[in-house]
């Protein structure tokens, strides 16, 4: 992990540039092969990071990153090096660290000075929407990946038409784990909700999932974290949990702290679902089909720690820009854009199916892991979930939802 | 399975147990010449029952002896996770290549014994022989290579880098070029094995899995996985001539996801197996036109045709099972239970 971490104690300018391309001579090409032209990708993040404190990631909460993911964008760009390198390309992936916001005007004129057009954002929200609002103009034509935040507004009316999303959005994650109680007919649900304002949004998509997939909050109960006795019925799993009515217990808690103590320690013997006990992710380092224990390995010789989503998130948005640049090597960055949101370039993704945006709103379809804190026990969509066009547009917003009007 | 280990041990000592355990072998059996003290065992193994069915079951590290109807009728003990498995020149073993144990098994195909193991790289799936049998070209998952090992040295000879996750290899019948698919760099590899190197980078579809050479050598087949299509190589100017793809009536594409193929004897046909589609294609080889496609097991992947033609054994690796098609009435038979996760299938003349 330390390799990756921010090294905020280093950093004396607004922004500085990381230089980490592949070396094209370790590719199994012919020798006469002419030079390649290089795309270039940069990875967006901030030093100061709170999902990356220190001490935040020891904790190492599920659905949480669990370092940064620069490490799987480079694994990514690795990987394309003999597919591109045939067409005379080559990809090479920076890291460019940017201070705070005001610095992203300067940030992004150094980007443009070195040719970047492809940008993944591993941001907090507002510089998040920031870089989306300044990149076209200031690099001349721009596609932003949003590889690490799963808020659903970003892919609804606050979308926009060059922004793609690699990582499940929250609505994907509680659409994977209601598909999963309603195929075992778990449908009576007690839902604990934090005070984080993320804790509400999760609530929302869980609510509207559970109405998509027939599955009834019996009660909704707020927690809070605490031992002050007066306010024990906030604090105690056992009185939280402690009417009978409810199957199973879904927890929302975007922090992590309470969700963790929570399975084996309610009143009844109840499944804990959501933020602990059965989480759904967008990728699990046990899974064993597709290809999967390769991708998770590879991943583990170069970062030193476990594949998790938001790695497969970044390493994703890098596969593909390598496709669309395999799809058409010499289309500008508007006709790349279109392919993508087009739906027609598709990439691996070692989960089974291959994968491909949505038009609507720029989210990677893609199926997701129901998975415990030993492995993976499901798949979503689950087996029977049906949809008229794309079974994977099960989970998540689909076409007709969408509040999304930038399209393409 | 540790109780395995000390036994590969032994055994991978040339010369020394393997005479007494192949005197074993042949005094079960009742008849046959055979001298023990012949160092080069190979050409003494005693010959093996024709029409048996063997299928490597990647969880429960065995393959499974068929009869020709689906009959189970044995086991053998093998290294962990076999996968790909190819006959000897004369059919008396088996090689089989297993990912977990990173070994190359020999196994004796009369006596049902493993008899011996050449150690490989990291995570080892589909390889090839040189004509003469005496090399295995293998693709190493873990390393991005193919790896050339001697089968009697047990030595590894050279590697030639490839790019990610190399799988099918195909090394033609003059042993001078071997193809290498990469699912990840969605190529396919050109080696020139005398230089050593690669020659030349094909494009095909993605996630390129597997080879089977048809139209007398002129035509390579290779599978993409997620492409749902076969893209057609010439073995002439190494270009794709024709990409198929494959529709399965009341199937997305994105279900479509073709791995093993197997040529008919008559070499008329090729048999596709399309993974989660759960149905085998049969494609008439010269019109590239798919005559029929047939409903098997969960996630077909490796299948191969008896060499009288007649049946086609297809295992269906996420319902643990094997699927026979009768080919004259091209349908699905028979679905005997084959282990968990079954791999590959060799069927012996």
């Amino acid at each position: 992990m330390n390799g990756l971490r921010a090294r905020p104690g280093r950093w004396m300018g607004a922004a500085a540039l990381v230089a980490g391309g592949w070396l094209a001579s370790s590719w199994p090409v012919p020798a006469r092969a002419a030079p390649a032209t290089v795309v270039t990708v940069a990875v967006i993040s901030q030093p100061d990071d709170a999902r990356y404190a220190p001490r935040r990631l020891e904790q190492a909460y599920p659905g949480h990153p669990h370092g940064r993911p620069l490490a799987a964008a480079r694994m990514a760009a690795e990987e394309a090096g003999v597919e591109l390198e045939v067409l005379g390309l080559r990809l090479k992936v920076i890291e460019f660290s940017m201070v705070d916001a005001p610095a992203l005007p300067a940030a992004l004129a150094q980007l443009k000075a070195a040719g970047v057009r492809h940008v993944l954002a591993d941001l907090p929200g507002p510089a998040l929407q920031q870089l989306v609002q300044l990149a076209p103009a200031a690099l001349g034509g721009a596609m932003v990946f949003n590889v690490g935040l799963e808020d659903d507004a970003l892919r609804g009316d606050q979308c926009a038409a060059h922004l793609l999303h690699t990582l499940p959005s929250a609505q994907m994650r509680s659409d994977a784990l209601a598909q999963y109680l309603a195929a075992r007919n778990w449908r009576k649900l007690l839902l604990l909700q934090g005070a984080e304002p993320q804790d509400a949004l999760q609530a929302q998509a869980l609510m509207r999932s559970a109405q998509r997939y027939g599955l009834k909050l019996v009660q909704t109960r707020l927690f809070k974290l605490g031992t002050e006795p007066r306010e024990r019925d906030l604090a105690s799993t056992r009185l939280l949990t402690g009417d009978r009515e409810h199957e199973v217990v879904a927890v929302v808690d975007s922090v992590g702290e309470f969700a963790r103590t929570l399975p084996y320690a309610t009143q009844w013997p109840r499944p804990v679902v959501g933020s602990s006990g059965l989480v759904a992710l967008g990728w699990h380092s046990h899974w064993e089909r597709n290809g999967g224990p390769q991708l998770s390995r590879r991943f583990y010789k170069l970062a030193g720690r476990p594949m998790q989503a938001h790695d497969w998130a970044a390493w994703a948005a890098v596969k593909a820009v390598a496709a669309v640049l395999a799809d058409d090597p010499k289309a500008p960055v508007a006709q790349q854009l279109k392919r993508l949101r087009g739906g027609s370039v598709y990439i691996d993704g070692a989960k089974g199916p291959r994968l491909s945006f949505r038009p609507w709103d720029g989210q990677l379809r893609q199926p997701m892991f129901l998975a415990t804190g030993d492995g993976v026990v499901g798949l979503a969509p689950l087996e029977g979930v049906l949809h008229p066009t794309e079974v994977l547009d099960t989970l998540g917003v689909d076409e007709k939802e969408s509040a999304c009007k930038q399209r393409l | 399975m540790p109780s395995l280990a000390p036994r590969f041990l032994e055994t991978n000592r040339p010369g020394r147990l393997r005479p007494f355990k192949l005197a074993l072998g042949v005094a079960s059996l009742g008849a046959c010449v055979f001298s023990p003290w012949a160092s080069t065992a190979r050409a003494q193994l005693p010959a093996p029952t024709p029409h048996r069915v063997y299928v490597s079951s990647e969880k429960d590290n065995l393959i499974q002896v068929f009869d020709p109807q689906g009959l189970r009728l044995s086991a053998i003990d093998v290294c962990m996770r076999p996968r790909h498995m190819m006959f000897s020149r004369d059919h008396r073993q088996i090689y089989v290549s297993c990912g977990d144990s990173n070994q190359m098994g020999v196994v004796d195909v009369a006596s049902a014994k493993m008899t011996g193991t050449v150690a490989l790289g990291e995570s080892p799936e589909i390889f090839d022989l040189s004509p003469d049998g005496k090399v295995a070209f293998v693709s190493l998952e873990d390393e991005n290579v193919m790896a050339a090992y001697d089968l009697q040295s047990r030595a590894r000879l050279f590697e030639v880098k490839t790019g990610g996750e190399p799988e099918g290899i195909f090394v033609m019948p003059d042993g001078k070029q071997a193809y290498v698919t990469s699912e990840v760099a969605n190529v396919v590899h050109l080696i020139d094995i005398a230089q050593r190197k690669v020659v030349k980078n094909i494009r095909v579809g993605t996630r390129p899995r597997r080879f089977v050479l048809a139209a007398d050598g002129k035509e390579l087949w290779v599978s993409n996985e997620l492409g749902a299509s076969v893209s057609i190589l010439s073995t002439q100017d190494h270009t794709v001539k024709h990409t198929l793809a494959f529709k399965v009536r009341g199937l997305r594409a994105s279900d479509i996801t073709p791995v093993g193929m197997a040529l008919s004897p008559d070499g008329k046909t090729v048999w596709v197996a399309l993974g989660r589609a759960n149905h085998v294609a049969e494609v008439d080889r010269a019109s590239r036109q798919v005559r029929n496609t047939i409903l098997v097991g969960k996630r077909a992947w490796g299948l191969a045709a008896h060499p009288d033609g007649k049946t086609v054994y297809v295992a269906n690796g996420l319902s643990d099972n094997m699927t026979l098609i009768d080919t004259a009435a091209g349908k699905a038979v028979r679905t005997v239970a084959a282990g968990r996760v079954p791999h590959s299938v060799l069927v012996q003349p």
